[in-house]
């Protein structure tokens, strides 16, 4: 697992963006590198909403700012309808970035504290919108609607009169008050309360909606992931596990990575068993140094011979389900692989 | 090993079945700029040894500053403190700091939410560890230094030896707060506090430690209060939940009763409110209205009125009691409680006046933080 290819990808002329082999690194002095994201590939379908998960310093939110070219990628294309983002020239990916908005974990740090709301949802405006601040009050007051705070009580009050939850509601305002192509969301309800977060989620769906929008949603709550995401892509160290249709992946997870996340949540349910046999394991492997072959493998239980020697490469499981596993559960032992057992 | 905890079979029988941990009517209040902030506002509970109780709700409702209060942590100059907190049977607010301190580590003990911050960033973690086995075990640096790598063991941190010597930023989170684990475990606490002990770390982990923290808390015959806003945590691992709600107990039951039958309001709209794996993708949640509420100002009557679709006239003006239902252990404080006649009634009469926080939680409408004034109809 933890693979590269590219069987999961759809044909070009369907998709609004289109990642191939991208690969971001960091140098970190002494000659080391951090490979933050190696070689992935993946595609968005226009109003679609693909979640990428995966714990912590698995590559999910660099690959989200690398679509945005923040920074650059060390290597590969990004290609938004039929223009290859990482070979535009920085002015030419300055004018492209109005098509691209993101969407912040914390929504209270992600909005000015000393500018007003009208100001802050108007920015965006004031360097490529209309100029008139007449017509950018009217764009901006349909967003704040849009977004269920009152635009006129909000619009001279600062970011610190409002919960976090109303500051990511005024962030995604601001987000698609440029009426995007794409919005990258890093982690836009991890930190709220349950009860805003289910306020957000339904929100977003709406809004999706009534606008068209497409998403790249990056969360680590895989139930949070499922309820918002058409499609789910898992990662792993920089590389890509498996790719499906959300309710495919949750109910026939095939990569040995996605069952143990899987496993892993804990349900609102005492009926349900728990595994009590799990125990600590060693971990992410430091991503200066990844695993040869299968980057999973140092956790995997079925690791063998071959996934250290052999990297995986994407393999097709379903018409929308895609795996880059040398042992996928659902080949290995054709029975349905339940949770949670 | 000196850090061996308390054991079942050396209790006496009055003390098997009193609980360990009785709190009565306990209060407590911090004086601000802005107004009393009544964090925690009458809470009653008490625990028996060797269960676990988790405590529920979401930020603001005052389950930090309860397990807080109960050790004696909130020390800051404007911390009103009221009511009754019984230790094994020695009340545990009469007491001076200087006694608290033979309490802290020895009776009792905590493991807080961050690993990354709990931990002192230029002291070798073995230090952090030894410094209070000596104090309390008074034992040579050598022991101690024996009894900390043992204990690192214990919570399978690998090559124990060389890690004593790491400082906490050479470890991953995880790891850390396998440490803090280890340190509040280290001079085996009869009572361990775990305050959201996974809500820093990746779900992954975060089985992994809980399951752990079950592994010694039944190795060690230790009583726990696992304090969480997630009730996938509590779920499978409690013996029993209080969800709590602006400062005080709303429900309390035995874990599994609570599921399956659970009275209050809240505790049914924070249930309904989280998405489930098990639904189909684009399952539109259940979201409650409204948001948490103000401490300094807490609405009159049921706190959780101006956001519940159950309220009726009398929820705006009356506080209601916790009440027993005719479940053993079971407690909830509602007039018109989930699952009683009462409750449908006032769910039909508020759905036919159309109140939008039932509307909401009906899927009817959408549920915003923003109230609408003139919100609070009912029959």
């Amino acid at each position: 697992m933890a693979g590269s290819g590219k069987a999961h990808l759809r044909p070009s002329d369907e998709t609004l963006l289109r990642v191939e082999d991208l690969t971001v690194e960091f140098p970190v002095g002494g000659g080391d590198v951090v490979h933050a994201v190696s070689g992935i590939s993946f595609d968005i379908k226009r109003g679609e909403t693909l979640g990428l998960v995966g714990e912590s310093g698995c590559g999910k939110s660099t690959t989200g700012r690398a679509i945005l070219q923040l920074p650059r990628p060390t290597s590969g294309s990004v290609y938004l309808d039929d223009q290859n983002l990482a070979s535009l020239k920085d002015e030419e990916m300055r004018q492209k970035r109005t098509d691209l908005q993101m969407i912040f974990q914390d929504p209270v740090s992600s909005l000015n504290p000393r500018r007003a709301v009208g100001e802050i949802v108007a920015e965006p405006l004031e360097v490529w919108g209309p100029k008139d601040k007449g017509q950018q009050w009217d764009k901006v007051s349909v967003m704040l609607d849009a977004v269920g705070i009152d635009p006129d009580v909000a619009r001279f009050k600062h970011p610190h009169e409002f919960s976090g939850g109303q500051c990511q509601r005024i962030s995604i305002a601001r987000a698609l008050v440029m009426e995007p192509e794409l919005i990258i969301c890093d982690e836009p309800v991890s930190a709220l309360d349950v009860s805003v977060q289910a306020q957000i989620l339904n929100m977003l769906e709406e809004l999706k909606a009534k606008y068209g929008l497409t998403l790249v949603f990056i969360a680590h709550d895989l139930a949070v992931v499922k309820n918002i995401s058409d499609r789910v892509a898992v990662m792993y160290l920089g590389k890509m596990c498996e790719v499906s249709e959300s309710d495919e992946l949750y109910s026939n997870p095939a990569h040995p990575y996605t069952q143990l996340l899987l496993t892993s949540i804990p349900l609102p349910d005492p009926l349900v068993a728990i595994d009590r046999e799990l125990q600590v394991d060693e971990g992410l492997p430091s991503p200066i140094n990844p695993p040869s072959g299968c980057r999973f493998r140092t956790r995997c239980p079925y690791a063998d011979d071959i996934c250290s020697r052999v990297e995986p490469q994407m393999r097709r499981v379903t018409d929308d389900h895609f795996v880059a596993c040398h042992h996928p559960l659902i080949d290995v032992d054709e029975v349905e692989v339940t949770l949670n057992t | 090993m000196p850090t061996a905890g308390a054991d079942a079979t050396r209790l006496t029988r009055s003390e098997k079945t009193e609980p360990l941990l009785v709190v009565e009517d306990l209060k407590t209040y911090f004086q601000t700029p802005n107004g009393l902030v009544k964090a925690v506002d009458g809470v009653t509970l008490s625990v028996e040894r060797g269960k676990t109780l988790g405590v529920v709700g979401e930020s603001g409702s005052g389950k930090t500053v309860l397990s807080r209060s109960i050790m004696r942590l909130n020390t800051a100059g404007n911390v009103i403190t009221h009511g009754s907190v019984t230790y094994n049977g020695e009340d545990l607010l009469a007491k001076s700091p200087r006694q608290m301190r033979d309490i802290w580590g020895v009776e009792m003990a905590m493991v807080f939410q961050d690993p990354m911050t709990s931990l002192n960033p230029v002291v070798k973690v073995g230090r952090q560890m030894t410094e209070h086995i000596r104090h309390h075990l008074g034992v040579s640096k050598k022991d101690a230094r024996d009894t900390a790598v043992e204990l690192l063991r214990s919570v399978r941190i690998p090559e124990p030896e060389a890690r004593f010597d790491n400082y906490p930023h050479e470890m991953s989170g995880g790891m850390r707060q396998r440490v803090c684990i280890a340190i509040a475990l280290a001079c085996g606490p009869k009572m361990l506090f775990a305050d959201e002990p996974t809500t820093a770390l990746d779900v992954t982990v975060q089985h992994q430690i809980l399951n752990l923290l079950g592994q010694q808390q039944v190795d060690r015959f230790m009583t726990m209060i696992m304090v969480t806003h997630d009730l996938g945590v509590v779920a499978g691992r409690t013996d029993e939940i209080a969800v709590m709600y602006a400062g005080k107990v709303v429900e309390k039951a035995p874990t599994k009763q609570l599921f399956a039958d659970m009275r209050h309001p809240y505790t049914e709209a924070l249930l309904r409110s989280i998405p489930k794996i098990d639904d189909p993708k684009h399952t539109k949640l259940s979201a409650i209205s409204g948001r948490p509420p103000d401490l300094i100002n807490p609405p009159s009557g049921c706190a959780f009125s101006p956001r519940c679709p159950y309220a009726q006239p009398q929820c705006f003006t009356d506080t209601p009691p916790l009440g027993a239902a005719p479940t053993p252990g079971h407690q909830y404080a509602c007039w018109f409680p989930v699952g009683s006649p009462e409750g449908k009634d006032a769910w039909d009469k508020n759905l036919e006046a159309k109140r939008p926080q039932t509307m909401a939680a009906a899927g009817l409408v959408n549920a915003t933080e923003e109230l609408a004034a003139g919100a609070v109809v009912g029959g």
